[in-house]
């Protein structure tokens, strides 16, 4: 199993790079392709099992998608062929249209999926999550400066059905973007950790025979907890 | 309207501020609370100190302005300082609060006061600090304060132009910092130990800032702390003001030099960002104009108080009380990092889960995965106790850091981590408590000791 992870050195925030990290402890075969931001990425000429891609700074999102732009139908290409992406927090933002800042200003994305995002640097929503995802429990944490908003004639395509929680959008319980293989997820952090049956999906969609994602006992105890507290109708969500 | 509004909050301020005495309450930030909620503006009206110096930045500040009272106590100067109460606008406008007569003039020439670097908006459009040390910016808590790079961003966008910035030339999030202040840089020259390879899971200046190659390190500490420089276009992080070198950890001494004069200062603590903070505070004295003998008195005075860092005797056993502030994975990992290379055998109660989280909704557990978990994989260290509310998530950090699972002991409730230690002979023990916690990890530090103490003491 081939692992792309796109621009570790700047796409790096709260502990994502634990998601590629866990699926390798999860695998003994899987072999990781770190791709720096003045690199040509693997995708361009090969085409790995996974490409995945984390939270960046706001800065850095001008910088990711000047790299990525030159390869808007490649990576087209890719979704179609059903190669699995893993895209975390605002990171989806930069697949999208545009992204919009409080004083009206716009930063144009790459334009592949039609969504736009509203950003508010003076505001940070803070929150947990509960979702659902092919019949499993889904658990995460939010944190972040902006919210996106299909646009256009789209259909919203949520990646996670939402119990609690804000979706890709206060007003959606839709929670992300799914295009066929393509996964992209408003949740920050260890997401594969929290979330040892989704890992496992991941790893079997990949192609991987009876995955086991790695310390499964004290993965799924703490995984356990945390879906019994988040379900807990007492238990504050925003913070 | 505006002054009235003023001097009414002000009055009931005051108020406040007796009945709080009366009941005892005192160090609470409820008097500057009201005052800004009466009159939004009130830090605009509030008489201030002629020189104000201020501190921030993500770690250290607290130690970093403790010391400089300490410093400006000893001479005899009357400060205006938040020292008893919080570093956000409530807690300045308190400290102010308490120091102005019923007009609202201040009574007192100097003022000091550490800062929270986000509330520098609230701030700093009504007060203009003459010099400001900003210690470092590194990663925070996720909730308040996203990422370092927003950090700068909110200080560039508030500190005034005309305050004087003592910034760390190491560190180039805070070095890059309101790039139209006056500033001076200090740094800390090469080391024994230092690396030029980050080990560490957190490093937030990777890349070149102008061509985005990697950067290298002629020198790196931790993180993105070191001296770095671009081998494709020439960027170099900044020369020194006041350079330290010639660290002695035995000697307990550090030298700086500033404009080709050299002396030797007392250090307070053996960890690095400790001498960091030595530097930062011998800067800005002699920005100040203090004489170097003047700033090494102020040197032999200044201690780091007890709350931060603590070491209790138990027979010939150690008890080490240390904060790792909970929900800052950087913070976590220095004290990791000290811990890791501190001789002889450990054992280690990690209780710095958010308290206050677990009662209003759930801790954001994400930092554990920026957190160095993995200098805790060795041989020395026999034992870690992890407890609280979020003691099987540490259990899987653990565990995903290398630490073999008979290493790890469980205790869901802190005051029983005691009873899970092995407190065999020969071995210290560390208490790591988190911001919110620090009267549970006294507790459950004097457990320890008690325990040890019955067992005749953990050493023969």
């Amino acid at each position: 199993m081939k692992i792309e992870i796109l621009f570790p050195e700047i796409c790096n925030l709260y502990g994502e790079l634990e998601n590629v990290s866990y699926l390798r402890k999860s695998c003994d075969g899987a072999e990781i392709i770190e791709t720096s931001v003045n690199s040509v990425p693997y995708f361009v000429n090969e085409e790995p099992d996974l490409i995945y891609m984390g939270t960046m700074t706001e800065k850095m999102q001008l910088l990711v998608i000047e790299k990525l732009r030159p390869y808007i139908g490649r990576i087209r290409e890719l979704i179609d062929r059903g190669v699995h992406f893993l895209i975390t927090g605002n990171a989806l933002e930069v697949f999208g249209r545009y992204i919009e800042d409080a004083d009206g200003s716009r930063t144009e994305c790459l334009g592949m999926i039609d969504i736009m995002t509203k950003r508010d640097m003076n505001t940070r929503f803070n929150s947990l999550y509960l979702g659902n995802f092919e019949g499993m429990k889904i658990v995460g944490f939010k944190s972040q400066f902006t919210h996106s908003y299909w646009c256009g004639e789209a259909d919203p395509a949520g990646l996670f059905d939402t119990e609690r929680g804000p979706g890709l959008n206060p007003q959606i319980t839709e929670e992300g973007i799914r295009i066929k293989n393509f996964m992209a997820t408003y949740i920050i952090g260890p997401l594969l950790v929290l979330n040892p049956p989704l890992a496992e999906y991941l790893l079997r969609s990949c192609g991987v025979s009876e995955p086991e994602a790695a310390f499964t006992e004290a993965a799924m105890d703490a995984y356990e907890t945390r879906v019994k507290e988040f379900s807990d109708p007492k238990r504050g969500f925003y913070y | 309207m505006g002054k009235i509004r003023f001097l009414i909050a002000l009055w009931a301020a005051k108020l406040s501020v007796i009945a709080l005495r009366i009941t005892k309450h005192n160090g609470t930030n409820f008097p500057g609370q009201l005052a800004v909620k009466l009159c939004p503006d009130f830090l605009r009206y509030i008489g201030k100190p002629e020189k104000i110096i201020a501190v921030t930045g993500t770690n250290g500040k607290t130690t970093v302005s403790n010391m400089l009272s300490d410093a400006f106590e000893s001479e005899g100067k009357q400060l205006v300082n938040n020292r008893m109460g919080s570093n956000i606008n409530w807690g300045i406008a308190t400290s102010l609060i308490l120091n102005a007569g019923i007009t609202g003039k201040c009574r007192k020439k100097m003022g000091l006061f550490e800062v929270d670097e986000r509330s520098a908006k609230t701030v700093f459009p009504y007060m203009t600090p003459q010099y400001m040390i900003i210690t470092n910016l590194s990663r925070d808590s996720i909730m308040r304060n996203g990422h370092p790079e927003y950090i700068s961003r909110i200080l560039t966008d508030y500190i005034p132009r005309n305050t004087k910035l003592i910034l760390n030339a190491d560190d180039l999030i805070c070095s890059s910092t309101a790039p139209e202040n006056d500033r001076v840089y200090f740094g800390i020259e090469k080391m024994d130990g230092d690396l030029t390879e980050c080990i560490n899971l957190i490093n937030d200046f990777q890349i070149c800032p102008h061509c985005h190659s990697r950067l290298q390190y002629e020198y790196l500490r931790y993180s993105h702390i070191g001296r770095a420089y671009c081998p494709e276009c020439g960027f170099r992080a900044p020369e020194y003001d006041y350079a330290a070198r010639n660290v002695d950890l035995d000697r307990m001494t550090v030298e700086i030099e500033s404009r080709g004069h050299s002396a030797e200062y007392r250090l307070l603590n053996d960890s690095v960002y400790n001498i960091y903070n030595v530097v930062s505070a011998v800067a800005l004295f002699l920005e100040m104009g203090y004489s170097q003998e003047q700033a090494q008195r102020f040197l032999e005075k200044m201690h780091i108080i007890g709350t931060r860092f603590d070491k209790v005797e138990a027979g010939d056993s150690n008890v080490y009380k240390m904060l790792a502030k909970d929900k800052n994975a950087f913070a976590g990992s220095r004290v990791f990092d000290y811990i890791a290379g501190m001789p002889g055998n450990k054992e280690i109660v990690i209780m710095n889960s958010c308290q206050w989280d677990e009662v209003h909704w759930s801790e954001n557990v994400c930092w554990l995965y920026d957190c160095d978990f993995e200098f805790l994989n060795k041989e020395d260290i026999l034992n870690i106790v992890v407890c609280g509310p979020r003691v099987k998530d540490l259990k899987l950090r653990l565990l995903l850091a290398g630490v073999p699972e008979d290493r790890i002991s469980c205790a869901p409730a802190e005051l029983e981590a005691p009873d899970k230690l092995r407190l065999e002979k020969g071995t210290d023990v560390y208490v790591l408590y988190g911001t919110d916690s620090i009267g549970l990890g006294n507790k459950v530090a004097d457990k320890v000791v008690r325990k040890i103490m019955e067992k005749g003491g953990a050493r023969s």
